[in-house]
């Protein structure tokens, strides 16, 4: 059968596809935020919470 | 017996100001919902089609009337104002229901772990049944996985979070009844669930058995859990969320979908014990695998990763290795874990290229896991000559070793080649096993034995040398439990594919049974090593909360000032 480009499978197959890039563009902002300079003070500083509580 | 003292304690010694008594809306509604379901739960019990389930109705009946009991009884001995938030600035902790899920887990830990040794030796002898329907080994053993994963290790879990959670956030539980709702209505759970198995009560769903009824009152308790931990979180006065409550939420969170997406069941009857899953064949075979190796993931790997990320650097007192890995550790593992469990499903009617899926997703979980495993170990940076001295923390480091070597054999497993040798051996007992024994069977102790001398305020453990007595039987125990499995699982997985010259296959099964005696054997010897040290550990905890020295609390004016 040939391949009819519709709205609908076109919609169905983007919403499929999607999900790789999404996912991996999320994935990748994480490890971003996770090694951000500015953050390495309040993460070090996080990294010894269960040591200060009372 | 345990006197109900050991739980609950008076709250406060604070002078209660003069205020009228009256009940909660949360005790009043509660208290009048279970008096409805004892009604309903009688009723349930008089029309029930089959025995079991009037079994479980009358003692939902006799359940719900205690809950009221226990309810009103309450009321009339605590004091006219709920527990105060804080004592003179500091967060007044609740720990009665995690004392209660400490003994439960302990109580429950060796109850599985026997029924273990007994399924282990009904292998080896399997004369062992006597004949009895209630204890073959189809029924003991969802018996024994029920009872070491979601009795002990579910009892350890929330016991832990709860602790865990109060303390990184600085703030009281929430809720007054919803802790107590959530412990004891978890522990009524296993109870119906374990009397159903042995009374021939099951959906035949891999860790997944329990009935519908059973079922429905999980997603209750599972929902009030959610509800404390995510209610203690947003009243915390610590800014930051520490990354073990990230990962008890990530738990806490999948398993509630886990639990909805594999059991849409219809029962035959609202009187009956029987119901349909609501879709077969392949499809169900894929969610109840998304399913299993999610409970996996999440409850046995992220739970205890949580525990892994709170109590080593507690015990070792050293700051965790790298809170930057700990953040790529939890979202890699969120990520990557929910896509695996197609590999459970190699070669059978799953499409072929779902199960390619399964196995690479499995592989890429080295990655998190090897990550997670270097981070927990590195955190005894500066710290290593502790594990010679102290048997709680050296039973935490190991259970991290065996993290780090089951993540590694597990996608070794996946890859679609090896499954082909290993799938329905006694390898994959063997995997499974040094990840429930090795990992989180230690990880539960070591954390078991940290908690009960902070919950009860001892100064420290009954005995250290207890503890390492506990802990070199215990290892014994799981290195023949996994080594015999090793090898029979390999034996009987060539024996399987072996061929004659003439095309003919090799062995009959009856012939792969009778060689896998001798390791059947061992194995059970591993179990009863692994039953004794906890049999062990049970005699030091008690021993603890009994003889123990009290720790001496500061007087709260010396505390400096946060």
């Amino acid at each position: 059968m040939k391949a009819i480009l519709t709205l609908d499978n076109l919609a169905s197959g983007l919403v499929t596809t999607i999900w790789t890039p999404v996912f991996v563009a999320i994935f990748l902002a994480i490890i971003a935020y996770a090694f951000w300079p500015r953050n390495k003070a309040a993460f070090d500083d996080a990294a010894s919470l269960p040591l200060r509580e009372e | 017996m345990v006197s109900g003292s050991v739980f609950f304690q008076r709250e406060s010694a604070m002078p209660q100001p003069s205020i009228s008594k009256t009940m909660t809306t949360g005790e009043s509604g509660l208290a009048f919902i279970f008096a409805v379901t004892a009604f309903l739960c009688l009723v349930a019990s008089a029309k029930a089609l089959d025995a079991p389930f009037a079994f479980h109705a009358a003692l939902s009946a006799a359940a719900s009337l205690a809950a009221v009991f226990f309810i009103i009884n309450r009321y009339y001995d605590r004091p006219a104002s709920l527990p105060p938030q804080e004592i003179n600035g500091r967060p007044n902790y609740n720990l009665g229901p995690i004392k209660f899920t400490a003994f439960m887990a302990m109580f429950w830990g060796i109850a599985g772990f026997l029924v273990g040794l007994i399924i282990a030796s009904q292998l080896a002898w399997p004369a062992l049944n006597f004949d009895l329907q209630w204890i073959q080994f189809g029924r003991l053993r969802p018996l024994h996985t029920s009872a070491v994963i979601f009795a002990f290790g579910g009892n350890v879990l929330i016991g832990t979070s709860f602790y865990v959670v109060q303390k990184s956030c600085r703030a009281r539980l929430a809720g007054d009844l919803a802790p107590w709702f959530v412990v004891l209505g978890y522990n009524y759970f296993i109870l119906i669930a374990g009397t159903g198995y042995l009374l021939g009560v099951t959906q035949s769903k891999e860790y997944a058995e329990p009935e519908w009824y059973a079922d429905l009152w999980l997603t209750v308790v599972w929902v009030c859990y959610l509800l404390v931990f995510l209610g203690t979180i947003l009243k915390r006065k610590e800014p930051h969320i520490f990354v073990a409550n990230w990962f008890y939420l990530a738990f806490i969170v999948t398993i509630a979908v886990l639990h909805l997406g594999n059991n849409p069941a219809l029962p035959v009857s609202v009187f009956g014990s029987k119901s349909y899953i609501v879709w077969g064949g392949i499809q169900d075979a894929m969610f109840q695998w998304w399913y299993g190796h999610n409970a996996v993931g999440f409850f046995l790997t992220a739970g205890f990763l949580a525990i892994m990320y709170y109590f080593i650097p507690k015990r070792a007192e050293r700051p965790v290795y790298s809170y930057r890995l700990s953040i790529i550790h939890f979202w890699a593992l969120i990520f990557l874990y929910i896509w695996a469990g197609p590999h459970h499903l190699h070669y059978t009617a799953l499409p072929d290229w779902t199960q390619t899926l399964g196995m690479t997703f499995s592989i890429m979980l080295w990655m998190p896991s090897w990550g997670g495993m270097i981070n927990g170990l590195m955190t005894l940076s500066g710290a290593w000559d502790k594990l010679r001295t102290d048997p709680v923390l050296r039973m935490l480091v190991v259970s991290v070793a065996f993290y780090g070597m089951s993540t590694f054999e597990g996608p070794m497993m996946s890859i679609k080649v090896v499954n082909s040798l290993s799938h329905y051996t006694d390898w994959t007992i063997g995997h499974v096993h040094s990840g429930a024994l090795g990992w989180v069977g230690f990880v539960s102790f070591g954390a078991l034995y940290c908690l009960v001398p902070w919950v009860w305020n001892r100064k420290g453990l009954y005995s250290l040398k207890l503890v390492n007595w506990h802990f070199w039987i215990a290892t014994l125990g799981i290195v023949l439990y996994i080594s015999a499995m090793w090898v029979s699982g390999i034996l009987q997985g060539l024996m399987w594919r072996a061929y004659t010259s003439l095309g003919f296959l090799e062995y009959s099964f009856i012939e792969t049974v009778e060689a896998m005696h001798p390791f059947y054997i061992i194995r059970a010897a591993g179990g009863a090593l692994f039953l004794i040290g906890a049999l062990i550990m049970a005699y030091n905890l008690w021993m603890t909360v009994r003889v123990g020295e009290q720790e001496v609390q500061m007087p709260v004016a010396l505390q400096p000032a946060e």
